[in-house]
């Protein structure tokens, strides 16, 4: 399962310890995650499921590429970080 | 009287109350978070806020103890929308601009305009919310346009105080709208409205005009006032003729507008130079009072600042309480005033308060 880590700007807002979740997209892992937490699903996406203008996702260091259907992949020992963009503060 | 505030700002939703020595900031909820709207329901005594995070997006919070302690619900969201809907951007909730409360006989019913021109309701606080379809697949709104913001939004509802069904609601840039259904089908009504920024053959197009603010009197609700990009309108047949209210001095450009409450006669406004120009006339910051329909205006400064001041208000920033004495309005350089005497004389409570988004008493 894939390591889970919000950044701490958003724990501020809503519970969103670290976690792990099955799934080999990002996609998959985060909807894991959601689906035990579906007020937090709103602070990351849109309702449309694309990725909030002003947050960045991270798999083992890299930013995902996929910003709308988040089909990067993901590997079972992998560390997504949640996190916020500089902008848009 | 009402002694509590409610005020949105970039920086937190405040409550200030009236107490023995005056008004004071009592409290700051979401700290440094932007608050859109805040809105007051009397019928269940809930606070709301709509916080627009600048990361995170659109969150709504609701509180039913005078703010000692919030509950997060769900945001209105836009349903998957035909593909042609797209080409301008897949239309997702940007901005809460207005939400109002249902009439008095449909507790818990709340009416939510938004930007990119969605409106919502919801029956039950907020749990779950309905996209007005009817609204949004009338073939006008494809007219619509985006004013202050990138895209056009929903910024002013009003609730007939008599007949829950009947709502008027103002577009920026989209015109006047009613229903008298509950929302199954609309009416445009701004005949009579012109907008000087479009080009001549389409000045009077009813779907286009930039209504800045609109708002229904209680007492006569066929009375309503609006503050447009251009001028300043009244009408006397619940939306459906508008007159414009001309020369006004010391300008008619401007974006908040409130209606006395039992007077359908008296409603005041707050001047700005001009469209380009979004700077207090010479430097005074004033507000303008008709009490007779509209004919003739009175220039209100007792106690603003009269030099220097740049202070702008927004669509939302002005509010007047249910007896039509105490007004209040904040502004974007973060000063606040209230009158006790139906504007002929104002108090500063802040000049240093974050830029206020929204005013609304608790009453």
């Amino acid at each position: 399962m894939a390591k889970v880590v919000f950044t701490k700007n958003l724990r501020e807002h809503i519970a969103c310890p670290e976690t792990s979740a099955p799934g080999a997209t990002v996609r998959e892992v985060l909807d894991a995650v959601f689906a035990s937490n579906d007020l937090l699903r709103g602070y990351v996406v849109d309702e449309r499921g694309a990725l909030r203008q002003h947050m960045n996702v991270f798999v083992d260091g890299a930013n995902v590429r996929d910003r709308v259907k988040l089909s990067d992949p993901v590997e079972t020992d992998s560390e997504i970080y949640v996190m916020q963009a500089l902008s848009g503060g | 009287m009402s002694e509590t505030i409610l005020v949105g700002t970039r920086k937190g939703v405040f409550t200030l109350k009236r107490g023995t020595s005056g008004w004071k900031i009592a409290d700051v909820h979401f700290r440094g978070v932007p608050a859109s709207i805040v809105t007051w329901d009397p019928r269940d005594r809930t606070m709301y806020a709509a916080l627009g995070h600048g990361h995170f997006g659109v969150k709504m919070h609701r509180s039913s103890d005078d703010g000692k302690t919030w509950t997060e619900f769900k945001a209105p969201a836009y349903p998957e929308l035909p593909s042609e809907e797209q080409a301008k951007g897949v239309p997702v909730l940007h901005l809460v601009w207005e939400l109002v409360p249902g009439g008095a006989d449909e507790p818990g019913t709340l009416w939510c305009g938004t930007v990119p021109g969605g409106l919502f309701k919801s029956t039950n606080r907020g749990d779950t919310w309905t996209f007005v379809r009817s609204l949004w697949d009338d073939p006008l709104r494809k007219q619509w346009f985006g004013g202050g913001m990138e895209r056009p939004g929903i910024h002013s509802i009003s609730v007939h105080p008599k007949n829950s069904k009947h709502v008027a609601l103002a577009v920026s840039c989209g015109g006047a709208w009613v229903t008298k259904d509950g929302g199954e089908t609309w009416t445009i009504q701004a005949k009579g409205m012109r907008a000087g920024f479009m080009p001549p053959d389409q000045a009077e197009n009813p779907a286009i005009q930039d209504i800045h603010r609109m708002a229904m009197c209680p007492a006569n609700p066929e009375v309503l006032w609006a503050q447009n990009h251009d001028s300043m309108y009244h009408s006397g047949d619940g939306a459906k003729t508008w007159q414009e209210l001309k020369d006004v001095k010391p300008s008619n450009f401007g974006f908040a507008v409130v209606a006395h409450p039992t007077d359908e006669k008296t409603a005041w406004f707050v001047p700005a130079e001009v469209d380009a120009k979004r700077v207090p006339v010479d430097g005074k910051v004033v507000v303008t009072r008709t009490r007779d329909g509209g004919q003739t205006f009175e220039t209100l400064r007792e106690g603003l600042p009269q030099e220097h001041a740049y202070d702008i208000v927004f669509r939302h920033c002005l509010d007047v309480d249910e007896t039509g004495a105490r007004l209040a309005f904040g502004s974007t350089t973060g000063s606040f005033w209230i009158s006790e005497n139906g504007g002929d004389a104002w108090q500063t409570v802040s000049n240093h308060l974050p830029p206020v988004y929204c005013v609304r008493f608790v009453k």
